[in-house]
């Protein structure tokens, strides 16, 4: 049964490299892969491409549903489909696993060709910039040479702000959604304290883990749990939790009592059930180096002034993780390059997660502004 | 606001082609998307309201969300050539605080209000009823007014300030008066300056 709106059974597709893609950290990957999904129609004209860009723990899998798993929907499908936002009669659609991702895409939980071993911590480090580089190289192959545009949030909004600036004449409109021009100490702080729950976990055998197959579970079950913490706002969680007790009376014990260790328990586990440690590691690591100013000085205007895109930027008022104040920095630096760019905060007490609701005004606004945009 | 495209008229004349100019209180961006068309304008709109700023998106006109109320934090000093406010500097608190952060982003600052002093309205409270008209369309119960002047009293304002009026123009419902505006005149629309 499919949902109404939805772009329906979707298959997975798979994108080889040959030319080896020289990485920020120094290192190089010969060859790779990356694994992605389309939504809609490439047009004649090749001129109605969007990517999404996903966050933290974002995949490919971007709407839609998989044939042998109905209920694996896609993590944005409340955005994208036909008649929704992002709407695929419209636009076609791409959603690709990063670099150094666990769902497919070369990585550290899969095969380095040169060894014919799992990558593990051998993997190389990718930042935001190398993610870019990437995708624009499966947007060649896929024959798009421009964006109509691309759209992120949290961390895939940053990937959608380094597009503007790595290649500012193959995008035409950017959308970033709760997002930062770059990590305070506080976010690296939060990013640390998970990282050194995965390593020191006895489990992680410094990342080669898979060679004595076990995972580092505990670990990364701990860094969901600070992660989470981080996503929600406090108002949401007294909503939802409050100091209810699971036994309805203090138990004096160390076992579940409240409610919220409950959730975050249940989160982590689960987490910790289908994802992979190396990639979390990398992927914090990638947010902590992304920093567009770094190089002008730290002066934000001065590393936008090559973005031609048309913005939008979005923020949520109870984000406390990338709040509405980081979001007015890249409004304002857009402004002083005179680029077109409309910006608003939404009202919404879910936190950072309220990116990914289908809260009607958010959606409302994603719909105005993707209907602008001429194909 | 249709009603009051005569105000819109003023400013588009005052207003060269090409400037960099910021609209505060935008609404659906309908003045922003009329210079973008006549004069070619970088506009940017201000807004806080959820629903108006979706209709400026709709306008495809570039729009910010932000309260007014907290000036314009953030926006660099001396950046537009001309900062509007039409029509809605009677529904804010802060008066002088917002005119004093329009004079520092902007060269100019255009400012258009209902004039208190009309003679309607005031031939309505002398009739013991605040006033309800053309230009001052709600009831006292759900206006979205919270200062209510005369042009006596904005000059006033402005010369206590170290505003420079520049220009002024006075309407009485659309038609242009010169004589005894303060009480002829029921919306006035300025260009206004630094001293100095």
């Amino acid at each position: 049964m499919i949902a109404p709106q939805s772009v329906g059974v979707v298959v997975p597709q798979r994108a080889e490299f040959t030319t080896p893609l020289a990485l920020r950290s120094g290192g190089t990957l010969d060859n790779y892969h990356l694994i992605y999904e389309t939504y809609g129609t490439l047009n004649a004209e090749r001129s109605n491409a969007v990517l999404v860009c996903h966050a933290l723990s974002g995949s490919h899998h971007v709407a839609g549903t998989y044939a042998d798993a109905p209920h694996n929907v896609g993590w944005w499908d409340n955005l994208i489909g036909p008649g929704k936002p992002l709407d695929t009669r419209k636009f076609f659609v791409i959603g690709v696993n990063n670099l150094g991702g666990c769902y497919g895409s070369s990585g550290p939980n899969q095969t380095n060709p040169a060894t014919g071993r799992l990558w593990g911590a051998d993997f190389p480090f990718v930042t935001v910039e190398d993610w870019v580089e990437s995708q624009a190289r499966l947007a060649d192959q896929l024959g798009i040479r421009r964006f109509a545009a691309i759209v992120g949030g949290s961390l895939g909004g940053m990937q959608a702000m380094s597009w503007a600036l790595q290649y500012p004449d193959r995008v035409g409109h950017v959308a970033v959604i709760a997002a930062a021009p770059k990590l305070t100490a506080q976010n690296i702080a939060f990013n640390e304290v998970a990282r050194q729950a995965i390593l020191t976990d006895p489990e992680f055998h410094g990342g080669h883990y898979y060679a004595y197959g076990v995972v580092p579970a505990r670990g990364l079950k701990l860094a969901r749990m600070v992660g989470h913490i981080t996503y929600l706002s406090d108002d949401a969680m007294a909503e939802k939790f409050g100091r209810s007790l699971r036994h309805g009376r203090n138990t004096y014990s160390y076992d579940v009592e409240f409610e919220i260790e409950s959730y975050l328990r249940y989160q982590g586990d689960k987490f910790a059930g289908f994802f992979d440690a190396n990639t979390y590691l990398l992927t914090t690591k990638a947010l902590d180096y992304f920093d567009p100013a770094f190089e002008y000085g730290g002066h934000l205007p001065a590393a936008l002034a090559r973005a031609t895109a048309d913005f939008l930027v979005v923020s949520f008022t109870t984000d406390w993780r990338f709040s509405p104040e980081r979001s007015r920095e890249i409004v304002y630096a857009l402004l002083h390059n005179r680029r077109n760019v409309s910006y608003a905060e939404i009202d919404c007490p879910a936190g950072h997660d309220s990116f990914l609701l289908d809260e009607p005004r958010y959606h409302k606004l994603l719909s105005a502004w993707f209907d602008r945009i001429e194909v | 606001m249709t009603a009051y495209r005569y105000d819109y008229e003023v400013i588009t004349q005052w207003i060269e082609p090409g400037e960099k100019v910021l609209d505060l209180g935008c609404g659906d961006g309908e003045l922003l998307r009329h210079l973008m068309d006549v004069r070619q304008v970088q506009g940017y709109g201000v807004e806080n309201d959820p629903d108006k700023l979706l209709g400026s998106v709709n306008n495809g006109v570039n729009v910010i969300q932000m309260d007014l109320e907290k000036g314009l934090v953030g926006l660099e000093d001396g950046f537009f050539d001309h900062v509007i406010m039409s029509l809605s500097l009677q529904a804010m608190h802060n008066t002088q605080g917002i005119l004093a952060e329009m004079l520092r982003v902007g060269r100019e600052a255009v400012v258009s209000f209902p004039n208190f002093g009309y003679w309607r309205h005031r031939q309505s409270i002398l009739n013991g009823r605040m006033p309800v008209s053309e230009s001052l369309p709600h009831q006292w119960f759900n206006t979205p007014n919270v200062r209510f002047f005369t042009i006596a009293d904005f000059d006033a304002l402005c010369e206590l300030n170290g505003i420079a009026v520049r220009e002024r123009l006075a309407f009485d419902e659309g038609k242009l008066v010169l004589d005894e505006p303060n009480f002829l005149a029921s919306v006035a629309v300025y260009r206004l300056g630094r001293n100095g």
